[in-house]
């Protein structure tokens, strides 16, 4: 019973970093149809913030509190320079944009490379995150880490952070504006452009909080963004373009799949089952969990 | 869905099968190169004042994290070598290459070295699967490989030299000495390619005969940060002791995950053949205080040798920098290479084989005996403990160099092996 909820638990935190570095791409992929392949190396920016911090903070809990809005400027501001650049020269070209993107992604990893150093680096967790929490205890004891309660809770946060910001707000109005009918929005008086440019800036800067996150669960590399990327589309594509909850299922029955899977097989062999059953279910369902309805001719 | 979108999806289609077909086909360029064109041995340039050699190591990717240490070691040798009077009067001048973690790399980087800087024995590689990639390379253009970390055995190229343990001089002592100690139970973790996969089907093997139970084994893609279910897994299964292969950072995410689960060295310890004092500083000597490690040497060994070497490295690298038992194999290898080629008088690999037989040097880790038949050391094993200063303990050694036995010839339950 222990092993059953232990597992449960190590699902939802697999889920919770899945969602933490999808977050962002479904804003930028899931709302804009923009496919960023530098997504994940707005993550490495993210974690190597993180880093740098930790070097000039000693202080390993606060370091990792002040990463958290830092990193999230320096990602945004990054994903803002892109789009300014180049992203916006190439709506509705996604071709164009994702070999742009692609080569973005490569320099961005060589500037780490040379930047850092090509071996990867490591941040220490402050003491408050080392330890585990007991749920239940007995002679079988249940513990859950702190560091992974620590990202479930920073997930759920930026979740309800972003799902508020595109409900309630005047630029969560005009966010969803845009997505659904981006003539009409125009001629309704919205600037487009800042529009996306705002969004993008939010959605990159998410991924820079996903950063943060996996600095407390591995080490930091140039190649660290490559390695979730492919998850993180796999997220949003099967979760539904252009819809928040979508993303948040999938994130979590993937993490608990994967988890439930590798226990009874091997890492390997779950990977390829979890792949098997999304391919199955986009068979089944091309378009997602959900589909965002729209009058829009486009 | 409107007909724009389904031209555009169309594009973005087609697009993607070019982009792919482009993939492959350069993927394939890169193959022929490295497999090369001719089949004729490979002349090493020796004609001028220097001779070069070549450094085949990961300076990036998941491997850097250890085998930059390699190189560095290397470069000492080389360094001390020159700084009194080179090899045959010749200087060595050392060709660095980055195998990038990537093993279709490192046989490119392979024939590069060999056929286009023509160097006179390349030093490097770090995880079987690179070995096994170069392996190829080397016997076709018959030019030597120094290669300076443990492996799994059941290997003897004539064209490499193997400056590392083989599992009798350290898989089987670790396992001797947890039979000792009387911990029965084993658990299995490691990185899914060929040295932790062979090197566990010889502990399953030794187990059999030894009264041992393996409960059970996993295996984690190389580069992989994901333990948490693996941890979880151990834990469940209430061994008496885990025997790690993990390569590279993973054990980084594996330690840390180990410890959120609850477990400690003196709860579960772990034995791990992977990990020295470079991985140690790294992964925080909080994670992996009191967990045993098995290699050939440690920074404390004792002796004149290993405190030269230790000072020396220092000097160079910095006093934060720690050495360790691939580093020490490495530095070892350039020296017993000059002492071949002087005993042979000939940079030529077959002559420097030839005169290979008995070459000794007193490295760091003790005297070191070159076995000619199998290309390996007569070498010294040590189970050390990683301490909270970051250095490891050695808490038992064999007391002689142990004879190089890649095969296991000389071990009855491990007939079925090779």
């Amino acid at each position: 019973m222990t092993v059953i909820l232990g597992q449960t638990f190590t699902g939802i935190s697999i889920g919770a970093v899945l969602l933490l570095i999808a977050l962002g791409l479904s804003l930028t992929f899931g709302q804009m149809n923009v496919i960023n392949m530098a997504h994940g190396e707005f993550i490495m920016a993210g974690a190597y913030t993180t880093y740098v911090l930790q070097k000039s903070i000693s202080d390993a809990g606060m370091s990792l509190l002040v990463a958290l809005p830092v990193a999230f400027l320096v990602s945004g501001a990054l994903g803002a320079l892109l789009e300014w650049l180049l992203i916006r020269r190439l709506y509705l070209r996604p071709l164009d944009t994702l070999l742009v993107t692609w080569g973005v992604s490569l320099m961005l990893q060589q500037l780490a490379r040379d930047i850092f150093g090509a071996p990867n680096v490591q941040t220490r967790a402050p003491d408050w995150l080392t330890g585990n929490v007991t749920l239940i205890g007995g002679a079988d004891p249940l513990t859950v880490a702190n560091s992974r309660l620590f990202i479930l809770g920073l997930a759920v946060a930026a979740v309800v952070a972003l799902a508020s910001t595109l409900r309630l707000t005047p630029l969560g109005r005009r966010i969803r504006a845009v997505v659904q009918n981006r003539d009409l929005a125009e001629v309704s008086g919205i600037s487009t452009a800042r529009v996306d440019r705002t969004a993008f800036f939010v959605g990159s800067g998410l991924a820079g909080i996903a950063g943060v996150a996996l600095t407390l669960v591995g080490p930091i590399g140039p190649t660290m963004g490559t390695n979730v990327i492919i998850d993180a589309f796999l997220v949003i594509v099967v979760g539904g373009i252009g819809q928040l909850k979508g993303t948040v299922i999938v994130a979590f029955v993937l993490g608990v799949l994967q988890s439930v899977l590798e226990y009874s097989t091997t890492v390997s062999v779950a990977k390829v089952l979890v792949l098997v059953a999304i391919v199955a279910f986009l068979q089944w369902r091309p378009q997602g969990l959900y589909t965002l309805r729209t009058r829009s001719l486009v | 869905m409107s007909s724009a979108s389904i031209i555009l999806r169309r594009r973005f289609l087609s697009g993607g099968l070019a982009l792919t077909a482009v993939v492959a086909l350069s993927a394939c360029g890169a193959k022929t190169d490295a497999a090369g064109s001719s089949d004729e041995a490979a002349q090493a340039d020796v004609s001028g004042d220097t001779v070069k050699v070549g450094l085949l190591n990961s300076l990036s990717g998941t491997m850097a994290i250890s085998e930059v240490t390699v190189r560095d070691s290397l470069k000492l040798a080389i360094d001390e070598i020159n700084a009194s009077g080179g090899v045959l009067g010749k200087k060595i001048q050392p060709i660095s290459e980055d195998g990038a973690s990537d093993w279709p790399t490192f046989a490119e980087k392979a024939q590069k070295l060999i056929k286009e800087d023509r160097v006179a024995a390349t030093f490097g590689c770090w995880t079987s699967a690179s070995r096994k990639a170069v392996k190829p390379v080397f016997e076709k253009n018959k030019s030597l490989l120094f290669y300076p970390v443990q492996y799994e055995g059941l290997e003897q190229s004539p064209y490499i030299f193997y400056t590392g343990a083989t599992t009798n001089q350290q898989i089987v002592p670790a396992l001797d000495y947890l039979k000792s100690k009387g911990l029965k139970k084993l658990y299995l973790v490691g990185s899914d390619y060929v040295f932790p996969r062979t090197a566990n089907k010889i502990i399953q093997a030794y187990a059999k005969a030894n009264g041992m139970t393996i409960l059970g084994e996993d295996y984690a893609p190389l580069g992989s940060t994901e333990f948490s279910t693996i941890a979880n897994k151990v834990k469940a299964a209430k061994a008496d002791a885990v025997f790690n292969t993990l390569n590279g950072d993973s054990n980084v995410a594996f330690f840390k995950e180990y410890k959120s689960a609850g477990l400690t060295a003196k709860s579960l310890p772990v034995v791990s053949v992977s990990i020295a004092e470079e991985e140690v500083k790294s992964i925080g000597s909080q994670y992996l205080a009191g967990q045993l490690t098995a290699w050939n040497y440690y920074q404390t060994t004792a002796g004149a040798a290993n405190e030269k070497f230790v000072k020396a490295y220092k000097a160079k690298y910095g006093e934060d920098k720690p050495t360790s038992d691939p580093m020490e194999a490495a530095y070892t290898s350039v020296y017993l290479w000059k002492a071949m080629v002087e005993k042979a008088k000939s940079f030529d690999p077959e002559k420097v084989k030839a005169a290979s037989d008995g070459i000794t040097f007193d490295a760091p880790e003790g005297e070191v005996t070159v076995d000619g038949a199998t290309q390996h050391l007569y070498k010294t094993a040590r189970i050390g403990e990683i301490g909270t200063d970051g250095l490891i303990k050695e808490v038992w050694d064999s007391g002689k160099p142990i004879e190089p036995d890649p095969y296991l010839k000389g071990y009855s339950w491990a007939s079925d092996l090779s």
